[in-house]
């Protein structure tokens, strides 16, 4: 998993930087750029996805029960979930609060 | 061994890159290379070559389509020169990044403006920090001995990095000379069959080229410097496996009567042949002068240029293209560099000379020869200077 990060020996890259596990993007933490979180309040959501539709990311996914939920590791804060949102289901909170 | 019959040059690289069995040529035309690709195409047109013929609208297309062959695994060959070489720079930084075995020769002519179309070495020096293994050819066997062996230092897995073979444009592409093609037999058991340690193979899915954050870049770029750095051994085994194979013998840096020589000459590509002349005419005249000939680039041969040096009191280093405000000459900088790492300090000039295809002639040298000798007596500032420039 680190040799796909990146966070190796230069050494242990692969010829030319290639990459031989597909999917490997998955494994960046882009959730430590982010300033302001998404929270989202269940009673307000419809479950329409728009936030899943929107995300630039790979933030939200479904939870047993349809609720689209965020997960942090990739969120950058962008905050266009929150924006797009109808409903006005999510707001951004500032990291730390 | 293959019979020695008076050929263009340019036909002759041609002959030697069908005779290496290539898959895969996408080049456009530009003087002074034109004759290179046009018989390649003839060569596949005329079905004695089993290759594509790729012919694309830019060299920009030229190399970015050698990518793609080189990474499915196709045995690679483009030629350019010039302004052809700057429009493709930006893809060749991508080729030896990427590790692809692509083997370019390049007529080498100078850059406008004004536009010019006559040699000097303009375009390869530009080329110098892409990461390419560079070879200089002082004539036409040279230039098919140094594309056969290109190919096989290309696509040893020691290396995997493309090589570029200089050829100044006209005095070495347009000239017609005795040239000993090798069969096809001898160069198949020279160059084994292309084997890609990684290719493009839905079978087994890679990402070539992909994005390198913060985190990977400096890695990334190291791996590719000590790549390029240990490709010298292996450039250097070759040659010696081309001599028992073919009997000519080709060094990193070559020398002519420099083992006593006070005074040395340093030059690359053909006007090495001039130069010869004028140390055999020195050296008749009782002056202790020689030469020593750069043959590889890049990696840059550090070691084998300060052991052939050795002994010198004052070196004249010619250069082909300008360093503008530099200190001095690409060739120079080199030279110097691997003289200050070592503490040696013999006198150095540095001659611009050859600049668009501008004669350099055996008084030439001679006139070099005497500047440094001059210039070590009274201990005259070191710099460049730019020869026979009118004021």
């Amino acid at each position: 998993m680190a040799k796909e990060t990146g966070i190796v020996s230069w050494k242990e890259l692969a010829l030319g930087c290639t990459l031989t596990e597909p999917g490997s993007a998955a494994q960046l933490k882009t959730g430590d750029w982010r300033s302001m979180r998404p929270v989202t309040d269940f009673e307000l959501c419809n479950k329409c996805g728009q936030c899943y539709i929107f995300c630039p990311d790979m933030v939200y996914s479904q939870n047993e029960e349809g609720f689209y939920e965020a997960d942090y590791y990739y969120c950058k804060g962008c905050g266009i979930c929150a924006r797009e949102c109808p409903k006005d289901a999510i707001q951004m909170v500032e990291e730390g609060d | 061994m293959g019979k020695r019959v008076g050929m263009e040059v340019s036909i002759a690289a041609a002959e030697a890159v069908g005779l290496c069995d290539v898959d895969v040529i996408a080049a456009y035309p530009i003087t002074p290379q034109t004759h290179i690709v046009e018989h390649l195409s003839e060569l596949v047109a005329d079905g004695h070559l089993d290759a594509e013929f790729i012919p694309v609208e830019s060299e920009h297309s030229a190399m970015s389509t050698c990518v793609g062959s080189a990474a499915a695994g196709a045995r690679t060959f483009t030629s350019t020169a010039s302004q052809g070489y700057a429009l493709m720079a930006e893809i060749c930084y991508i080729a030896s990044s990427m590790r692809l075995p692509i083997v370019m020769a390049v007529a080498n002519r100078a850059l406008s403006a004004p536009i010019n179309i006559w040699n000097d070495h303009s375009d390869m020096m530009m080329a110098r920090d892409t990461g390419w293994i560079q070879t200089v050819a002082e004539n036409g066997q040279e230039v098919v001995d140094l594309i056969i062996h290109a190919f096989r230092v290309a696509e040893d897995h020691r290396v995997l990095l493309p090589v570029m073979v200089n050829l100044d444009g006209f005095i070495l592409t347009h000239m017609i000379e005795p040239i000993i093609l090798p069969d096809k037999e001898e160069v198949d058991r020279y160059l084994p069959p292309y084997k890609p340690k990684m290719r493009l193979d839905p079978q087994n899915p890679l990402t070539f080229g992909p994005v390198g954050m913060p985190e990977v870049y400096t890695e990334a770029k190291k791996a590719q410097d000590e790549a390029l750095k240990g490709s010298k051994a292996v450039i250097v085994e070759a040659w010696r496996e081309f001599e028992k194979q073919f009997g000519r013998s080709y060094k990193p840096v070559e020398t002519y009567k420099a083992d006593d020589a006070e005074i040395i000459i340093l030059t690359m590509g053909s006007i090495s042949e001039t130069a010869m002349t004028a140390v055999d005419k020195m050296r008749a005249a009782g002056q202790k002068v020689g030469l020593v000939r750069l043959r590889l680039w890049r990696p840059f041969p550090a070691e084998e240029l300060i052991d052939a040096l050795k002994g010198a009191k004052a070196l004249a280093v010619v250069d082909r293209s300008l360093p503008f405000s530099g200190g001095c000459g690409p060739v120079c900088v080199e030279v110097k560099s691997a003289l200050f790492d070592r503490g040696l300090s013999p006198y150095v000039q540095n001659f611009l000379a050859g600049l668009g295809g501008r004669d350099v002639t055996v008084e030439d040298f001679e006139a070099m020869a005497a500047k440094v000798s001059d210039g070590l007596a009274k201990g005259l500032p070191m710099g460049y200077e730019i020869m026979n420039v009118r004021e």
